[in-house]
């Protein structure tokens, strides 16, 4: 896909077949000269800009870690339903569902996309009516083959920020 | 009234400022074995006959000859320097004319390893302190000496004489067996906060640990520059340790340690604390906004540089409210205390010269 800089519109582009992401796992795709990091995490699809809102580390080659909290030093709590990715440059966290920084809610969030989980069916149509593109991993060959049978995550990209 | 006495720089208060002062940091020193004595039981009194004990030396902290330890002027013709409640009053208090002043004594007590007998030193220090200081002149609070190896006497202690209402702080040597955030220390701060008293960590300590956080220094000087790093470790200790989370009605004073190092320290801890604060979780907001809301700083040592680099350091603190004037009588410092009040905004003079101490000790 050629980009059209700036890009305030949504636009929605099919990136993966579902089951190409394992629980726990995380593919990047590059949409718009962007990268993005779509995660499978406790069942539930996330995207988020491979680019941390600290000093632009690429934070999707970081890890996921759980909450971690103390009301009290000596009482360490954990909270698994609560995921946070880890950047790789500077270790910070930043909460997979809203995209903020752990140490600070007023510090700059993560970019988090919306992206959903339609059927082949589904993305046909919207292939072909162009309301949909195509998009090639930059760790695949290939644009994302499409089959009638399968589902597909697509995602949604809304003025994205420019590296 | 005014002499040619110096305290820092040259004059006996600073001449650019004409408001109250509270001396944070003065100190007094038992002068002999002989002058504790009298506050043990006989038991003790003869136990150091036997021994024939002269009592703990600071000579290592504080060589007696050495001109930082005792400005000249402040030498007693016999005898030793600031051991007695007239000299304090003849050679600082009547001169810079502060409000209040309070009283460090450093007596190595925690050199003396016996623990029940270092218990009862500390013990009869603190009623040395209280009859031949405290009750002497109402200009004056004091900070508790602890037998600083065991905790447990140590907060006994601190019950003990804590409701004296001269007493507003609680003598921490910054060198001690181990790093004080440790949770082995906290009957002590539990006491501390039970009797709304000040952690007070200063110059000091004879323990095992090195004067340095890499070993011993050949040199006297050595000593005297690297000791920054203790007080460095201390602040650390307490702030990822949780010791503020734990208490957090708890107040720090760093006393002789300097403060110049503070704004890029802290800027050091804020950022590891960003990236690893998962290991230490209950550190739940940057390390210095825990700084400015449980620590302040002797103004003493200055370590003055430039002004222009000064008035930077001031602005990087991010508080007019973290320093507290010192005189550290009877060390000599000669830095002139007019220089740091001419790099400072206008609305921390006040609170250097006085409002911060008077706040911190509820004077
Ligand atoms: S660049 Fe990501 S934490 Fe610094």
């Amino acid at each position: 896909m050629s980009s059209t800089a700036p890009n305030n519109d949504a636009k929605r582009y099919v990136v993966a077949r579902k089951d190409e992401i394992a629980e726990g796992g995380r593919i990047i795709v590059k949409v718009e000269d962007q990268e993005v990091g779509i995660y499978r995490l406790n069942g539930k699809f996330h995207a988020i800009l491979n680019r941390c809102p600290h000093l632009k580390g690429p934070l999707c080659l970081g890890g996921v870690v759980s909450e971690v909290y103390s009301p009290m030093p000596g009482d360490i709590r954990g909270n698994p339903s609560k995921l946070f990715v880890t950047c790789p440059w500077h270790n910070w966290e930043f909460d997979v569902d809203t995209g903020q920084s752990y140490w600070s809610a007023r510090g700059p969030r993560a970019r988090l996309f919306p992206v959903e989980i339609e059927h082949g069916d589904e993305v046909t149509a919207e292939l072909e009516s162009g309301s949909v593109g195509r998009v090639p991993g930059p760790y695949k060959a290939e644009v994302v083959p499409v089959s009638l049978e399968a589902d597909y995550l697509v995602l949604t990209m809304r003025g994205i920020p420019r590296s | 009234m005014e002499s040619a006495v110096a305290y820092i720089g040259a004059k006996p208060r600073p001449s650019t400022w004409a408001g109250p002062i509270i001396d944070c940091d003065v100190h007094a020193c038992v002068p002999s074995i002989n002058a504790v004595l009298k506050y043990q039981p006989p038991l003790w009194v003869e136990t150091t006959r036997e021994r024939a004990w002269k009592g703990p030396s600071t000579a290592s902290i504080y060589p007696p000859n050495a001109e930082t330890s005792v400005r000249s002027e402040w030498r007693p013709e016999s005898g030793v320097a600031a051991s007695d409640v007239s000299m304090l009053q003849k050679h600082i208090l009547d001169l810079t004319r502060s409000e209040y002043a309070i009283l460090n004594c450093y007596y190595a007590v925690e050199s003396l390893r016996h623990p029940d007998w270092a218990a009862v030193l500390a013990s009869s220090v603190n009623d040395w302190l209280i009859e031949n200081w405290l009750e002497k002149d109402s200009r004056l609070r004091a900070s508790i000496v602890i037998p600083g190896r065991d905790p447990l006497a140590a907060a006994r202690e601190i019950d003990r004489v804590g409701s004296h209402p001269g007493f507003v702080q609680v003598l921490l040597p910054v060198r001690s067996e181990r790093p004080y955030g440790h949770r082995y220390f906290w009957p002590m701060f539990e006491a501390m906060v039970r009797h709304d008293l000040v952690a007070g960590i200063h110059w000091g300590g004879q323990t095992d640990g090195a004067p340095s956080p890499t070993g011993w220094a050949s040199w006297h000087a050595e000593e005297m520059a690297a000791e920054t790093q203790v007080f460095a470790s201390q602040m650390t200790s307490l702030i990822l340790e949780g010791v503020f989370q734990k208490f957090p009605q708890l107040r720090v004073s760093m006393l002789e340690g300097g403060f110049t190092w503070l704004p890029t320290w802290g800027w050091n801890l804020n950022k590891k604390w960003k990236g690893l604060r998962r290991e230490v979780p209950w550190v739940n907001r940057l390390p210095t906004e825990i700084i400015r809301e449980h620590i302040r700083f002797s103004a003493v040592p200055i370590d003055m540089g430039p002004p222009a680099h000064m008035r930077k350091i001031i602005e990087w603190l991010e508080s007019d409210d973290m320093l507290m004037f010192a005189t550290d009588y009877p060390h000599l410092h000669d830095d002139d205390m007019d220089d740091l009040l001419a790099v400072m905004p206008e609305s921390m003079r006040a609170n250097v010269m006085s409002e911060t101490a008077r706040r911190w000790y509820r004077l």
